[in-house]
């Protein structure tokens, strides 16, 4: 195991972190944060997917400037899918959450309570 | 000639941003459901057209014309043409029904409006290409069928609604984390560079285990399997009937069963251990299913459970199917057992799809003629309601196994394929096996308590008064019940090799086989070659 693979396993900590809180809390703002936390450590295992240092320094950003061949792009840029894919994501999580949001507070107005232990009408 | 696949997806797809807004000029009368009820007759059309037409005249469409590396495709091959059609067809019944049902809600438009988003995004998996955009698609389906759940917006179905999103986001989670592990083993999303380089890279590597488990993990969260199954009793009973009969009968098998199919299969070249892993799954669901099914005293609660449980069935045959295919090279006389396994889990999975909605859609009926689906306060309505009871029996029978209905016969090739593997020296299948014929007997014990408390007996306080429900309710019914009668005919060899053959051949040519057995390759390669003109 060497260095490099650490921020993975960071990544993945932070999806265990998620999870967590989607299993053990039972606030219902507390599961939507934790559902935020699991959607972000996808994310970042994501773009951590499509890392490539470009051999001097700092990453060099996917961007065709006119000083560029493609071919230098090619050669030292990071992978720029992984980022059009993590945007995508973002758009998708941004909608699941606002969903989440709503029937949060329409949940609020039925049980005056954010508490899921006390949201019992119905049986496992 | 015009591609005909991004029609599947753009059709549905501009309805759900349409409806809404029509929604507020037609109001809440039957009138907003004119246009989905065209949209969807012309996406069953298309079905119908692409099924019919061969393979080599449907070519994969590039989005945008961006060729290979760049482009999103649609692909559309055997199995994808056989979910197509069985998805346009059980919609377009389910929107029927919903003319006349979604009257007494006020605001249809939202409701054909997420309806459409749903079709869209399950005609989207179907056909998706690659890994990242069957995702996409089955946020999109799922988003739709989280807001549907919630459509009455009661505590209940809010509360089922947040369980549903919870675990469904988690699934989806799950898969983005395989699409990335995916991405960095391999290079591609794409399904076949995908299953390419997996072969190249010589097979399932530490990473690649790591992938599929957690495709597996999401995608059996989606199918509903046990032990991932806590959220549909709730989900499926808490959402407006045609959308139970919408989730229960096509979204689990199109974002489920058939995305593990396509990934087991075309990516994975599948491998023995998922099909033990499937065939393990997919008994705990048949048995757990149908006995938590039994005791239930909600109607469209036990009609959740009893999903798991036939979704069992299905994923079981799958499974076997697998394992009888990776055993093939050693064992030549496995080759069509496994043939018949796949052909009797997509069987039954349109057999399902089915009476599973017909069931859910009469529930619905007897819901608004009654305002109660619990089965104590119900009975009498055999004769009070004679279209939908008669409609009821049609599904109830169908899905208990009683000849002569298509449930029949699936639930029979998928046991004798259990059989044959058992006889065929692989005892550990005497289990399953012995369990199919087991769940199949309960199954038919819970659905005659479904009829002797529903239909038999005297009329009770809540159903004295119910009345037949309107025609379109009806109509949808009595067509789904010929259904599940006609489906019958699938077992024919001429209506077969139309419909689920192509579906077979996809699934068993995607495993390799070694040539070294000479007899029984040929004739599947054969069979591919042939049956796809």
């Amino acid at each position: 195991m060497t260095l490099h693979m650490l921020p993975y396993l960071l990544a993945f900590l932070l999806l265990v972190v998620g999870l967590y809180a989607l299993v053990a809390k039972r606030n219902v703002i507390k599961i939507i944060v934790g559902l935020l936390v699991m959607d972000y450590a996808v994310n970042l295992l994501l773009v951590l997917v499509g890392y490539r240092s470009s051999g001097q320094g700092a990453p060099m950003a996917p961007i065709l400037t006119p000083d560029l061949t493609p071919a230098d792009i090619a050669a030292h840029a990071v992978d720029p899918l992984p980022q059009a894919l993590i945007l995508t994501s973002i758009v998708i999580g941004l909608s699941v959450t606002a969903l989440v949001v709503a029937i949060a507070i329409r949940l609020y107005d039925r049980y005056g309570t954010f508490d899921t232990g006390r949201m019992r009408n119905l049986r496992g | 000639m015009e591609n005909l696949l991004p029609l599947f997806v753009a059709i549905p797809l501009a309805g759900g941003f349409l409806m809404p807004v029509l929604g507020r000029l037609f109001g809440p009368g039957r009138a907003s459901a004119v246009l989905p009820i065209l949209m969807v007759a012309g996406v069953l059309v298309l079905a119908v057209r692409l099924v019919l037409l061969p393979d080599a005249q449907t070519p994969p469409y590039w989005m945008g014309a961006w060729d290979f590396p760049l482009g999103i495709s649609l692909v559309a091959d055997g199995l994808s043409k056989f979910v197509i059609l069985l998805v346009a067809l059980i919609s377009l019944l389910v929107l029927i029904f919903s003319i006349d049902y979604m009257t007494h809600y006020t605001n249809p438009g939202l409701f054909y409006g997420l309806f459409m988003l749903l079709l869209a995004g399950m005609n989207g998996v179907v056909l998706a290409g690659d890994l990242f955009n069957l995702f996409v698609f089955l946020e999109v389906a799922g988003i739709a069928s989280y807001a549907l759940v919630a459509f009455g917006t009661e505590a209940d179905e809010l509360e089922a609604a947040f369980k549903y999103l919870v675990l469904g986001s988690i699934a989806s989670a799950f898969v983005l984390v395989a699409v990335a592990i995916v991405y960095n083993v391999t290079g591609h999303l794409n399904l076949a560079k995908v299953a390419e380089a997996l072969r190249a890279g010589g097979g399932l590597t530490v990473p690649v285990y790591l992938a599929a488990a957690f495709l597996l993990m999401g995608f059996a969260l989606k199918a509903a399997l046990v032990p991932f199954h806590a959220w549909l009793p709730d989900a499926h009973p808490s959402a407006p009937a045609p959308i139970s009969a919408m989730l229960s009968g096509l979204l689990i098998k199109a974002c489920g069963v058939y995305v593990l199919c396509r990934l087991v299969f075309s990516v994975f070249a599948g491998p023995e251990a998922f099909g033990i892993i499937l065939v393990v799954l997919g008994t705990l669901s048949m048995v757990l299913g149908a006995l938590l099914a039994v005791g239930q005293a909600d109607l469209k609660r036990l009609l959740a459970y009893s999903s798991i449980s036939q979704v069992g069935y299905v994923v079981l045959a799958i499974g076997t199917g697998v394992v009888a295919l990776a055993w093939a090279p050693a064992h030549p006389v496995l080759l069509p057992v496994a043939g018949l396994a796949l052909f009797g889990g997509l069987f039954h999975m349109a057999n399902h799809a089915v009476f599973k909605s017909l069931l859910f859609l009469c529930s619905g009926s007897v819901e608004q003629a009654t305002g109660t689906r619990r089965l104590a306060e119900l009975g009498g309505l055999g004769r009070r309601m004679p279209v939908t009871a008669w409609s009821l029996r049609a599904g109830a029978l169908a899905i208990s196994g009683v000849p002569p209905f298509g449930g029949f016969w699936s639930k029979l090739i998928i046991i004798i394929v259990l059989v044959q593997m058992a006889v065929g020296g692989h005892w550990a299948f005497y289990l399953p096996a012995g369990l199919a014929v087991a769940v199949a007997v309960v199954t038919l014990v819970y659905y005659l308590k479904v009829q002797r408390d529903v239909l038999g007996g005297e009329p009770s306080e809540a159903t004295a008064r119910a009345r037949e429900v309107p025609f379109a309710m009806c109509l949808a019914s009595v067509v789904l019940a010929v259904l599940c009668l006609a489906s019958a005919l699938l077992v024919l060899p001429s209506v077969r090799e139309r419909l689920v053959d192509p579906a077979v051949a996809v699934l068993k040519a995607a495993v390799p086989l070694p040539p070294a057995s000479d007899a029984e390759p040929s004739t599947v390669a054969l069979d591919a070659a042939g049956r796809i003109p």
